[in-house]
């Protein structure tokens, strides 16, 4: 059996991949499957540590592929597990076939994602463009900023996906997070596992493969007669999971002493500008917004925790009320439109009778450092366009492009 | 507003649809009702595999014709548990519902025994899903794999495959005034997989269902990975007749065309049937519109025939030396094939090492 190793609440400074590896093993996963893909691999490599010395209990199923990984992580949660896996760029766009297939199963997974630009060119640094690839696969998705924040993440999202019964990605920035060093407080070992629960295969799924006295067919072909109707039950699912996630946030609150919310807004009560933000840059955006107080622009940052689904009403509540909001993408979505996060926060607000202006700003591309100077750039240009100063011939800037 | 949404859908929860009035054992455990062609040879197959298994079989599928013929929502013929993901992946679902078994086992939450069958078709093992079945056979997940090999893509209206012979007729592969049907020789699966040196490595063929229900017999008591190659006639594609079935498959072991063998962990080789008088190769293509135009052609069957005739020297001296090896440890071939799994690591590997440490 797992063997407790902290049995009180204690700080411990350590990278985002360390935090995961610790969150993996007071969670105490039936069975983990993973193939190795920077900047993920260390991650599984402390986890497997763990395992050689017989710390867990978890199944690790070392695979060929990502592809493989996914399989096997459907086919353990198809079987009542708890299971996960972790990945990053190509390798979540090599298991993506099977993205929809587990949320349209309504799995209870979780999938750590170390945020990595996807090729080409070739890069292993941080954006987010990996995780924008599977905005409509079906999987929540919600994004950290640092590893403390990732550690938290994991163990709530164990019980999101097992209360929603849907997938749940947690996003952790390659390298900026993922191997760089924070303060983080770990709990007791006993606290994770009271909180979650004992998983019990007979109950985490509604209807367990390995119950061989009610055989089940999982992954019948569905016709134009029933396609619908199964897309429908999903789609249920996944409006009525931010409540599932909300409820969660405050379960965890509670136990935590945090104050975890869908968004988290700062300075944004009586702001006239504000940037939108999702991941570390959160933390460099309020630091420029605190300059610009100072000089007298009222400026506030939203970031957003919830990515999938996206928490429309909390958006709309925060931004309603400003002159003007950057929106700040780590990707590019080559459209000849905008990037994801424009397109939600632009729908998100479209019905209001008055609404702020909104641009878009691409930035951190492929690991590009991001500084306190991008960001008064970007509040820069933003002021500039609402007053008139400076005009536009696209909704998008490339925040940080050397001409 | 938004939308008033219902919070349930009224979908029927695809568990065995008949559990009620019926119980194991069945006759027929692929439940009739099924949508596969008349003639086709994959019941009895799956069928053959099940009745041996039993109840308590996790099975799965790659897509392909067995899976879109028995499980169309909301009907099922599977009366065990069964799981299709996609088309390449269905040994690393297994990996993974398996591990999950081994994990509940290890803390106690589960008690039965459970064995673990994945069956898929040629293009889901040779070509598209052969990474992840070479990856679970590594890991030496404790299932069985049955490949039901019909040579061709059927299920989407026979396009060649790996497993495809030289000189069919597919629809990727036509028959023209320049080109006649595919040109390159048949990829040997079993022979990879006997290289992966697994368990128990077998080619099997419906027809000779005593040695076929004997090898899923012998693969049900070894723990680890095992293979079973099983030639599976289309009437669809083949285009034989629906009665024909059999008899082709037949022709297709007499002809050395598809010989019956078993492997021990790539090391002991043991043909099940050797014909006394071969019939020709020419019996076996005359039964199948796909490939019969081949038999005006003598340059394209004597390259089918050199194919078929060394895999079969091939096979004979793999034998020969085996029952060599088998000889210096004391015991014959078939004693060993013969032997259950625990006497033969008891016995057999033992005395393996004795003569092949080096000292």
């Amino acid at each position: 059996m797992a063997v407790e190793l902290i049995k009180e609440r204690k700080t411990v400074a350590m990278t985002g991949n360390q935090a995961i590896a610790e969150a993996m093993r007071q969670i105490n996963y039936d069975v983990v499957a993973a193939y190795p893909i920077s900047p993920q691999t260390e991650l599984m490599g402390f986890f497997a540590e763990y395992l050689a010395n017989g710390l867990v209990d978890t199944e690790f199923v070392t695979v060929e592929s990502e592809h493989s990984a996914m399989s096997a992580i459907i086919g353990a949660a198809a079987s009542g597990a708890r299971a996960m896996t972790a990945t990053a760029a190509q390798g979540l766009l090599y298991m993506y076939e099977n993205l929809p297939i587990a949320s349209n199963w309504r799995l209870p997974i979780t999938m750590v994602l170390v945020n990595r630009a996807l090729s080409a060119p070739l890069n292993i640094h941080c954006d987010h463009s990996d995780a924008m690839t599977a905005r409509d696969s079906g999987w929540l998705q919600l994004f950290t900023e640092n590893s403390q924040e990732a550690y938290h993440s994991l163990i709530m999202a164990v019980k999101i996906a097992e209360k929603a019964l849907l997938p749940v990605i947690v996003n952790m920035e390659g390298y900026i997070v993922s191997h760089t060093i924070g303060n983080v407080n770990l709990f007791a070992d006993a606290e994770v596992r009271d909180w979650l629960g004992e998983s019990d295969w007979r109950t985490t799924v509604p209807h367990p493969l390995l119950d061989t006295d009610h055989p089940v067919t999982y992954g019948a072909t569905a016709l134009p007669d029933y396609y619908t109707e199964l897309k429908y039950q999903q789609h249920v699912a996944t409006w009525s999971a931010k409540d599932v996630v909300k409820e969660v946030l405050r379960e965890f609150n509670e136990l935590a002493g945090t104050d975890y919310a869908l968004v988290e807004p700062y300075k944004l009560e009586d702001a006239d500008f504000a940037i939108v933000v999702m991941g570390s840059t959160a933390g460099v955006a309020r630091t420029a917004a605190d300059i610009l107080r100072e000089r007298g622009v009222k400026a506030g940052v939203l970031k957003v925790r919830l990515f999938r689904p996206f928490p429309v009403d909390e958006i709309v509540e925060n931004l309603k009320h400003l002159k003007a909001v950057a929106v700040l993408d780590r990707h590019d979505s080559m459209n000849g439109l905008a990037s994801p996060l424009f397109q939600d926060i632009a729908a998100s607000l479209y019905h209001l009778p008055e609404r702020p202006m909104l641009h878009d700003f691409v930035y951190g591309l492929g690991g590009r450092e991001v500084t306190v100077e991008d960001m008064l750039k970007a509040f820069n240009r933003l002021i500039n366009l609402y007053t008139g100063k400076e005009t536009r011939s696209s909704f998008v800037d490339y925040l940080q492009v050397r001409e | 507003m938004a939308q008033k949404r219902k919070k349930f859908v009224n979908i029927p929860v695809l568990t065995h649809l008949a559990e009620e009035s019926h119980e194991w054992p069945y006759e027929n455990p692929l439940a009739p009702g099924h949508r596969m062609c008349p003639g086709c040879s994959i019941p009895p197959i799956v069928n053959m595999i099940l009745l041996e298994y039993g109840k308590d079989t996790v099975t799965g599928s790659n897509t392909g014709c067995l899976e879109v013929t028995t499980g169309v929502f909301p009907y099922t013929a599977w009366t065990v548990p069964w799981i299709h993901v996609a088309f390449e992946n269905n040994p690393a679902v297994l990996s993974g519902a398996e591990a999950a078994y081994k994990a509940f086992k290890k803390k106690g939450k589960i008690d039965k025994e459970i064995h673990f069958v994945s069956i898929n078709g040629d293009g889901g093992s040779y070509d598209i899903g052969f990474q992840a079945l070479s990856g679970a056979a590594e890991r030496n997940h404790n299932m069985l794999y049955v490949c039901y090999n019909n040579e061709g893509y059927q299920n989407t209206g026979y396009q060649r495959s790996s497993a495809t012979p030289i000189g069919a007729f597919t629809k990727t592969t036509p028959v023209g005034s320049k080109v006649v049907g595919k040109e390159e020789k048949r990829k040997d699966l079993t022979l990879i997989m006997a290289a992966h040196e697994i368990p128990y490595t077998a080619q099997a063929n419906p027809f000779n269902y005593k040695d076929f229900v004997r090898k899923i017999r012998k693969s049900k008591e070894i723990k680890g990975f095992k293979f079973i190659n099983v030639l599976q006639s289309c009437t669809l594609s083949w285009r034989t007749k629906p009665e024909d079935a059999f008899r082709v498959l037949k022709l297709a072991t007499e002809t050395l065309y598809w010989p019956l063998y078993e492997v021990i962990e790539g090391r002991f080789w043991r043909i099940n049937v050797k014909p006394s008088k071969p019939k020709p190769i020419e019996d076996y293509i005359a039964m199948q519109p796909r490939w019969r135009h081949v038999l005006k052609m003598p340059e394209v069957l004597d390259r089918i025939k050199e194919e078929v005739y060394t895999k079969w020297d091939y096979l004979l001296r793999m034998e020969k030396l085996s029952k060599e090896l088998a000889e210096d440890l004391g015991f014959t071939l078939d004693e060993i094939f013969e032997m259950s799994w625990e006497e033969y690591q008891e016995k057999v590997k033992p005395k393996l090492k004795e003569k092949t440490y080096l000292s």
